[in-house]
């Protein structure tokens, strides 16, 4: 598969079509940027595509595996792509023979790397890890003093690595440890922000992962089916391979995909229920009314040409078409974004983990714009939270004993009581 | 002055000791870099140092009186240095050449700065915003639901900044471009990050604000100083007119005056009430424990020796210490970072807004890494101590809608029922 890439198009930079990690698109050549025949007239694909499916299906039975076992297993998932994405990323722009000269640099990457996966990680967990706690009283005492402290130690961790870097700062490699400085920041910043924001979507419910993870994956299978069997008009000049007839014809699929998975996995509680604290065993929530089936009447024209009157719909499905709007029209910018930036720095892929993809960058650079978009949406228009109040909530929890916390909950009862009387 | 520098150090990228903005320093030139004689030696530099102290005192002058009219007054002008800043910045590693074939570009970039300053300051003014419109309830509709989706407003903000780049990306310009990009987010960051947090100080007090602010200009004046009488051993390659001596110095003398500037300016209520809105008026309020005053017995030795025989002690003084510590020993590595970004660039100074002095960043460069501790600093630990069940009781009482109490009370409830049933 290999050899053929670099035998057809030696000219275009990029080779192959964006992947997406649990795809089982078909590597395209230069074909189609010379736009003869049709992929589907070419019998060597067929023999790849059969290679890619194979791959895509064990890769989906895993994916699913770690779907079963839950929030947690699944961010453990996420956090050893994104420690193998930033790695990929860290020795992208890394020159070798700078690098000997300057000892530590690469440790002080991880230390940065660390420190931001501590701060992260413990803004979006630090309630659900003190949940899981509340049962000893000295983890939960030990816990709640980290939480309180939290931003304090970050900070302290930043400032140490700060020092460290201006005292390794060597005459003569100013520039490319400046420049390695901004690099690693700019990486620690996407990658972190997209897979916070996973994670916080995970514990408010599988499926605010799972659905817009399938929206990106189902866009880019039927972006390749159709740019394979009517692509002509190319979309974009900075992936030659993209064709307007895939990009609508995969918007359309991916719309309606949207409506149908919302509606299959939100009959799961496994799938909808938030997680509160960091347990691994059976959930049990009360639905959400996003999940709870309606009926809804359709339109009149539809029931005087067939027997349907009305179907019952989960109102998460209205959110699912907007989610399926934002999957095919801006996600896949997230891959022009990377196309680009491989060739403004000419490179091939961003790395080699996965064979025959490239890295794992490459695979995941649109469900990265999905997933900040997803938490958004979520907090914005469907958790219906207010800011102060979570904000109050934290500061009881965390700066009052026990005993206060209960002093005040009766004084809060007895206020409000008093005000409704 | 300029001129002096020019012709003294031609070899030195940065010939300017690191100035604040309130303070009086003297462009050292050359001299002091041979290490040949002290600068005190030197007759020219006493004029040029008569100069300084001339704006300086003006400088100072005009921060006061924008310390007097009020919080407001103080954000906004905290505001307009980082627009300064961020243009300075936007146009350091802008090349004219590759610009010309971009039009819409540095437009972009104010784009993603607007988005960062509604982002930034909308999370920190939100509630004093609402407390501000509460009286009318059109506008407080209006405004409690802007700041529901604020987040969301601001993420479309982005996005299509986002998509606007990608689709302006020319052939042959994409380093550029993809430069310019990252070069674009780390400014931001930078700047925001540090004027967000300055900006959210002020409103706890603007006791907060100006004392960690003081302080640096103090470090800063009595490097200086220091260097200027005692000045020998180089303290840093980085910047070759420091000195450990004036750094030792000015270590000391921070310090010291953190402590007694605490207690000047912790009797005033103007200084150290926080402001629960956009309001500009006078201020009361109870200054919390922190600024009481508290006597202290002297110890034995000292009484016997002075008539004082007791002292009387804000506690936030103790707090002043952390911050002059910090001030002192962490901040000067702002300053450190900026020489040597300037000199990894081949930089003189980061623009020429304040002449003779250089641009606006590179005064602010301690002053950004100081605002953020002391922002962490008064998070972590100063609120934590004021911080009680009757006053989160208060809180409840007035910043929370009825609807909203209740969601407390109930979510409160269950939270107490899991630890309950827990432990």
């Amino acid at each position: 598969m290999e050899e053929e890439n670099v035998t057809s198009s030696p000219s275009t930079p990029v080779q192959r079509l964006r992947h997406r990690r649990r795809s089982n698109e078909v590597v395209l050549d230069g074909d189609k940027v010379n736009a003869s025949p049709l992929l589907v007239n070419d019998r060597n694909k067929y023999k790849s595509f059969m290679v890619r499916t194979y791959s895509t299906l064990w890769m989906i039975g895993g994916f699913v595996l770690v779907v079963y076992m839950g929030h947690l297993y699944i961010t453990a998932m996420v956090v050893v792509i994104q420690i193998f994405m930033a790695k990929e990323l860290f020795n992208l722009l890394r020159k070798a023979p700078e690098d000997k000269c300057l000892p530590g640099i690469k440790q002080l990457n991880w230390h940065f790397f660390f420190t931001a996966m501590l701060f992260v990680y413990g803004r979006i967990l630090s309630q659900r890890l003190a949940n899981t706690v509340t049962a000893d009283q000295f983890l939960y005492r030990l816990v709640s003093g980290l939480i309180k402290y939290h931003m304090a130690i970050c900070y302290f961790l930043y400032i140490i690595g700060f020092m460290w870097f201006i005292l390794t700062l060597k005459k003569k490699m100013y520039k490319y440890q400046f420049g390695q400085y901004a690099w690693t920041h700019m990486i620690l910043i996407v990658v972190f922000t997209q897979s916070s924001f996973t994670v916080a979507n995970i514990f408010e419910g599988i499926f605010w992962f799972l659905l817009p993870a399938s929206l990106i994956i189902i866009n880019d299978i039927f972006a390749y089916i159709f740019g394979f069997f009517f692509g002509r008009t190319p979309l974009i000049k900075l992936s030659p391979k993209k064709t307007w007839e895939g990009f609508i014809g995969a918007s359309v699929t991916t719309i309606i995909s949207a409506f149908i998975l919302a509606n299959i996995m939100g009959r799961f509680p496994w799938l909808t229920c938030p997680r509160q604290d960091l347990s691994t065993g059976w959930l049990q929530c009360d639905a959400d009314p996003l999940f709870k089936p309606e009926p809804f009447l359709l339109p009149a024209w539809i029931p005087n040409w067939f027997p349907w009157k009305e179907m019952t719909v989960l109102p998460v499905q209205w959110h699912a078409l907007c989610l399926g709007l934002f999957a095919s029209i801006i996600a896949p910018f997230g891959g022009f974004f990377a196309s680009g930036f491989k060739r403004a720095f000419k490179i091939k892929d961003f790395g080699d983990s996965i064979p025959g993809h490239g890295g794992i960058t490459d695979r995941m650079d649109c469900q990265m714009v999905m997933a900040v978009f997803a938490y958004i949406y979520l907090q914005s228009f469907i958790v219906s939270q207010s800011i102060s109040v979570d904000k109050i909530l934290d500061q009881i929890l965390t700066n009052l004993t026990f005993e206060e916390q209960q002093a005040l909950f009766m004084k809060l009862g007895q206020l409000l009581k008093d005000k409704l009387t | 002055m300029q001129k002096e520098n020019a012709g003294d150090a031609p070899s030195a990228p940065t010939t300017r000791v690191r100035h604040r903005k309130r303070n009086s320093d003297v462009g050292s030139g050359a001299g002091k870099a041979n290490g040949s004689h002290l600068l005190v030696n030197d007759s020219k530099k006493y004029k040029s140092f008569l100069v300084r102290a001339y704006s300086t005192f003006w400088m100072i002058g005009g921060f006061a009186l924008i310390v007097y009219l009020g919080h407001l007054y103080i954000t906004a002008m905290v505001v307009v240095i980082q627009i300064f800043m961020a243009r300075e910045l936007f146009n350091l590693l802008r090349k004219t050449h590759e610009d010309k074939q971009l039009p819409g570009f540095r437009l972009l970039n104010w784009h993603f700065f607007f988005t960062a300053m509604l982002f930034v300051y909308g999370r920190i003014l939100s509630q004093r915003l609402a407390n501000t419109v509460t009286p009318d309830k059109v506008l407080y509709r209006l405004v409690t639901s802007l700041i529901k989706y604020h987040m969301a407003i601001c993420y479309s903000l982005y996005i299509s900044g986002f998509v606007w780049f990608i689709l302006t990306l020319k052939k042959k310009m994409y380093k550029y471009q993809f430069g310019q990009y990252a070069w674009t987010h780390m400014i931001l960051i930078v700047v925001f990050t540090q004027s967000s947090f300055t900006v959210a100080n002020i409103f706890e007090g603007i006791f907060w604000f100006l004392l960690p602010a003081s302080l640096i200009v103090i470090n800063d004046i009595f490097a200086y100083i220091c260097g200027f009488f005692f000045g020998r051993t180089p303290l840093i390659k980085l910047s070759p007119k420091k000195t450990w001596e004036g750094f030792i110095g000015a270590s000391i003398t921070t310090m010291i005056s953190a402590f007694l500037l605490a207690n000047l300016m912790g009797r005033f209520l103007w200084l150290t009430c926080p402001r629960e809105d956009l309001s500009t008026g006078w201020l009361h309020c109870d200054p919390g424990p922190l600024f009481k005053q508290e006597t202290h017995a002297l110890p034995g030795w000292i009484s016997d020796r002075f008539p004082w025989k007791e002292i009387s002690i804000l506690l936030v003084q103790w707090h002043a210490l952390c911050l002059g510590l910090f001030a002192s020993i962490i901040a000067p590595f702002g300053g450190f970072f900026a020489s040597g970004f300037k000199r990894a660039f081949k930089v003189k100074d980061f623009g020429d807004s304040i002449p003779g002095h250089g641009g606006i960043t590179d005064r602010m460069d301690c002053q950004m890494v100081m605002a953020v501790f002391a922002y962490i600093y008064h998070q972590s630990f100063v609120v934590p101590d004021i911080l009680s069940a009757d006053k989160l009781l208060d809180q409840i009482i007035t910043s929370l809608t009825l609807e909203e109490q209740q969601a407390l009370f109930v979510k409160l409830g269950q939270m107490l029922q899991e630890k309950f049933v827990g432990s």
